[in-house]
């Protein structure tokens, strides 16, 4: 039997312990062990964006950092972000303004953008593009991912208000 | 000069009623998605569930001469192991059937499939293939399809024979695959015309020859299947399949079983694009280890994986001749091409039937010939990918439109002009232009996209001394936009009900792979209701509760699930109205649905709250149900065995004008701005339209610049991401779209499918723009830097066509 290591980190704003084998990503741990499937796989290599989490508040791509790096850290993903003003705000503008299609980019996008408009709330056009470089969307062509975060950052500054009504709930 | 005139929207949608159409509708899925909620197929694990994985081949051509599996079999954690020897019922998969899932005597490309383990987890199945052996014994490796014709040639596809120099196949078995007597996978030969009467009356002749290359799908969930059988032998499947049914049928013939014991249930997919449109061997593969563990199987690929054992685009070399007469009419055209087929046969083979319709029909062309042969090689293996064929033929048709224009002293847009398709037109080939908006696709674009006059002022600009040029060039396309009647059937089918609080379900056969079809259905349904959106959960995931589909592909969801949703929720309507006339003593034609009512007609005054009738229904002694079905079949037709026919109900044209910068310094192209004009019928979700347009703009951005699936001698060497480079956030262009609305009578509320169509123009386009900004032309794709910086300084070898006949 390998090594396990018993870690000890916040995970959306809570506690959390876990044993975890030394060469098991972050990804895998949430996904497999801790059962947050909101971060995805897409690539294990770094280059896509798809698990994108934000350890101490600062964005990483899970697949490439060790479960046993999570120790005494603040991890937040997807299903964190998504119960922040900011993340509700961020949702609300992908879903108004046709930012998902296939929706596997889309929960490391979201994450990313939190962590774009957390560090830089003025972002422009142009910094939003180099903001979310480093997530890989086929469906969408990004036009709308990128008008969707100008959008949230309006909002957050009291701009333009998102529409609430037309948001549409499944049956 | 041509005329310029734009004409947009001829009939906008009417907002009268609250109605939905052609307003911006949020899909219905976007919030789950958006908040990471969805279950896609790897977040899903099955209790009891084990872990597969396969070995594949390290060699590109070999015999399989032994494959020990006993250390992995002794490995603690590991329930099976398997080779073809286990499974000696296996079937040929496939589009040709010359496909078998795990190898028996030789491997054919480096991704072939040779066995597999089901484990209790990933990284025991994983070492577990590290401890199988397999002896190969190399074969002569063929990978230049040119090479292929050759009559000595190594064959790819002999008689199967097993270790022991029989049959690797017992005879008895179903199906005998008895190999192919040459390296020719699929000839397609299509006609009209005269060609050479044609040829006799042109005055000006050209001839060029194109390649295109490897690209793949890049769905950004990797492929993945979870098999399960219950006690008596019933399959249970979670599958991306974009055919659910058609794959019902194959999978019950591989396991030898009633289809009617088939289930497929298809969780949201990562992505599909046509990648999920046939049966690869990693489906079966997790199937026969389900079957002999017992236990249900889960088998995912790993990005690498991806890149290495899921389909391509086909790669194409294609030779186009056409001629026209001295005012610029075209007068003939001859196109031959040569694809690499690769070691198997998928649907790239197929592609040739929607090639040939943009050689023969993208404009009148009254004398056309056109030929293809796929060929086998040790290569990886192409299938459908959005567009199929269209982005290929697209790119050497336009390159060569504009080589026509400027050999006549005509700007490409007259020329276009000229030559394009009317509404009315019944072509060669069969098909029936019911509606056709490419004169206004042509016009539009060029007029927003400030075509001429930027066209001139590059040229102008050739000799400046400027190392930086600009460029501008126009693409048109035809693509069906009406279904596709490949099999004898392009139907779907719907079950709608609505219960007693008027909430309605839709139950449709139409996969939703992303594209934003059940919101399309859902809206579609409203409008004939007068409900809103709310009001519908749309039901399209599982094969034993929705009606029959030929499936997701030929952008044809829209139209056909379309049309078949609106049939049943008329059908619907018809029985409430009637209910409601048996009540209130109004004819039922004088009545309406509106706003969850039922209203008369004339002034809209509410006669019934729609859940209160229903109720009343359901409780009286009538006792009856509002739920209906119906199944719609587009007027269209199976193509005869000379590819003629009006193979789609309605058909959809564009126009792309690509702008670009060209550094001469670096040969590096970025394009600005992309002005399109699509005829798409009637716009139904503007939202949802413009996704799928911009998302196909910069996936053919992608076919035209980054992305090139690097196979050298059967090898690839850039199974990831870094190294095969889709376009990123900062690199898109400005996009400038517009609908043309030609109101197809056979559409649903006149709209065409458009999945497909944006992505291919625009590497047509950027070649001509690239042409625009420096007098050079290229015609192999991509246009990555290294490539133009060499056609740019004289150092590109002139394409041959030194193909044997
Ligand atoms: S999965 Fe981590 S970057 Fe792609
Ligand atoms: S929405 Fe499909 S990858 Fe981005």
């Amino acid at each position: 039997m390998p090594a396990r290591i018993d870690i000890a980190f916040r995970l959306n704003g809570v506690g959390k312990r876990a044993s975890v084998a030394p060469e098991t990503s972050a990804l895998e741990m949430l996904r497999e062990v801790i059962g947050l499937t909101g971060t995805k796989y897409g690539c294990g290599e770094g280059e896509c964006g798809a698990c994108t989490i934000l350890v101490d508040g600062v964005t990483i791509n899970a697949c490439l950092m060790f479960a046993a790096d999570c120790d005494g850290r603040d991890v937040m993903t997807i299903e964190g972000v998504n119960a922040t003003p900011r993340g509700e705000a961020l949702r609300r503008a992908f879903v108004e303004h046709g930012a998902v299609q296939c929706g596997f980019c889309t929960p490391g996008i979201m994450v990313q953008a939190w962590h774009l408009l957390e560090s830089n709330p003025h972002a422009d056009q142009a910094t939003i593009q180099r903001g979310i470089e480093g997530n890989l969307c086929r469906c969408t062509g990004y036009k709308k991912i990128i008008e969707a975060v100008a959008a949230a950052e309006a909002v957050e500054r009291g701009q333009t208000p998102v529409e609430q009504s037309r948001e549409v709930q499944r049956g | 000069m041509a005329e310029l005139r734009a004409k947009t929207s001829p009939q906008g949608s009417d907002p009268a009623r609250g109605s939905l159409i052609g307003k911006r509708i949020p899909k219905m899925d976007a919030p789950d998605k958006a908040s990471g909620r969805t279950r896609y197929i790897h977040d899903i694990n099955l209790p009891g569930q084990l872990h597969a994985k396969i070995l594949r081949s390290s060699e590109r051509h070999a015999k399989i001469v032994s494959i020990d599996t006993r250390a992995a079999k002794a490995l603690p954690g590991v329930h099976a192991v398997i080779t073809a020897a286990d499974v000696p019922w296996q079937r040929p998969i496939g589009v040709a059937k010359d496909h078998l899932p795990l190898k028996t005597d030789r491997v054919r490309s480096l991704r072939d499939e040779i066995a597999a383990v089901a484990a209790d987890s990933v990284e025991i199945a994983e070492e577990a293939l590290g401890l199988i052996r397999v002896d190969y014994a190399p074969l002569p490796v063929l990978t230049d399809p040119v090479a292929a014709l050759a009559p000595d040639a190594p064959r790819i596809h002999p008689a199967p024979q097993g270790a022991d120099g029989g049959p690797s196949l017992k005879p008895g078995l179903p199906v005998a695959y008895t190999g192919k007597p040459d390296n020719v996978a699929m000839v397609m030969e299509y006609a009209q015309g005269d060609v050479a009467a044609g040829e006799a009356g042109s005055a000006l002749v050209v001839e060029d020859v194109f390649r295109l290359h490897y690209v793949t799908h890049c769905c950004l969930g990797v492929s993945g299947v979870i098999a399960e059988f219950d006690p008596s032998g019933n399959l249970l499947l979670y599958s991306n399949t974009q055919v659910p049914f058609l794959h019902k049928r194959e999978f019950a013939e591989l396991l030898d079983i009633d289809p009617g014991r088939v289930r497929i249930i298809q969780p949201p997919i990562g992505g599909g694009f046509g990648s999920k449109l046939d049966i690869y061997p990693f489906e079966p593969i997790a199937i026969f280890l389900a079957k002999i563990t017992g236990r249900p199987v889960k088998l995912v690929f790993t990005r690498e994986e991806e890149f290495l054992a899921s389909p391509t685009r086909q790669p194409v070399l294609l030779k186009l001749r056409s001629g026209c007469t001295k005012d610029g009419v075209l007068t003939f055209r001859e196109v031959e091409t040569l694809h690499d087929n690769g070691a198997y046969t998928s649907w790239g083979a197929t592609t040739p039937f929607v090639m040939m319709q943009t050689v023969s029909s993208l404009y009148r062309v009254p004398h056309c010939r056109y030929r293809t042969r796929a060929v086998y090689t040790n290569n990886p293996y192409a299938g459908s990918f959005r567009g199929y064929g269209n982005l290929q033929a697209t790119f050497a048709v336009e390159a060569h439109m504009d080589r026509l224009a400027e050999a006549l002293g005509i700007d490409p847009l007259e020329f276009r002009l000229k030559n394009a398709q009317d509404p009315g037109e019944v072509t060669p080939q069969g098909m029936h232009f019911k509606t056709c908006g490419l004169k206004d696709c042509l016009r539009t674009a060029a007029e927003r996209g400030d075509f001429l006059r930027k066209h001139a002022a590059n040229r102008a600009r050739w000799s400046d001394g400027d190392p930086v040029k600009r460029g501008v060039g126009m693409a048109s396309m035809l693509h069906v936009g009406g279904g596709a009647k490949i099999y004898p059937s392009d139907g779907c089918g719907t079950i709608l009900k609505i219960d007693d609080f008027a909430h309605v379900t839709l139950i449709t056969g139409a996969s939703e792979i992303g594209q934003g079809s059940e919101t399309v259905l859902a809206q579609l349904v409203c409008e004939e209701l007068g409900l809103p959106l709310s009001a519908v959960t749309v039901v399209n995931n599982d094969t034993d509760i929705t009606p029959w589909d030929v499936g997701v592909h030929a952008s044809r969801t829209t139209f056909i699930a379309g049309n078949s949703a609106i049939g049943a929720a008329r059908k619907a309507k018809d029985k409430i109205l009637a209910l409601a006339s048996s009540k209130c003593g109004d004819a039922a034609e004088a009545l309406d649905l509106a706003e969850g009512c039922v209203v008369k007609k004339a002034t809209g005054e509410r006669v019934f709250e729609l859940a209160k009738l229903i109720r009343s229904l359901h409780f009286s002694d009538k006792a009856e149900l509002v739920m209906t079905t119906h199944y719609y079949e587009p007027p269209s037709v199976h193509q005869d065995k000379q590819f003629k026919g009006d193979v789609s109900a309605a058909y959809a044209w564009a126009t792309q004008v690509c702008e670009v910068e060209v550094d001469t310094r670096t040969g590096i192209v970025r394009l600005v701005k992309v002005t399109g004009a699509h005829d798409v019928g009637r716009v139904l979700n503007r939202l949802g339209i413009e996704g799928q347009i911009e998302g196909g703009i910069v996936m053919g951005q992608g076919y035209a610049l980054t992305e090139n699936l690097m196979v050298e001698d059967g090898w690839v060497r850039n199974p990831n991401f870094r190294d095969y480079k889709l376009v990123t956030a900062p690199e898109i262009p400005e996009i400038d779209v517009s609908f043309i609305e030609t109101m197809d009578g056979e559409g649903p509320q006149g709209a065409k499918g458009v999945g497909e169509a944006p992505a291919i123009c625009i590497a047509a386009a950027v070649a001509n723009a690239i042409y625009n900004a420096t007098g050079v032309r290229l015609t192999s794709l991509p246009f990555t830097p290294e490539r133009v910086y060499r056609a740019l300084h004289g150092a590109a070898q002139p394409l041959e066509w030194n193909v044997p006949q």
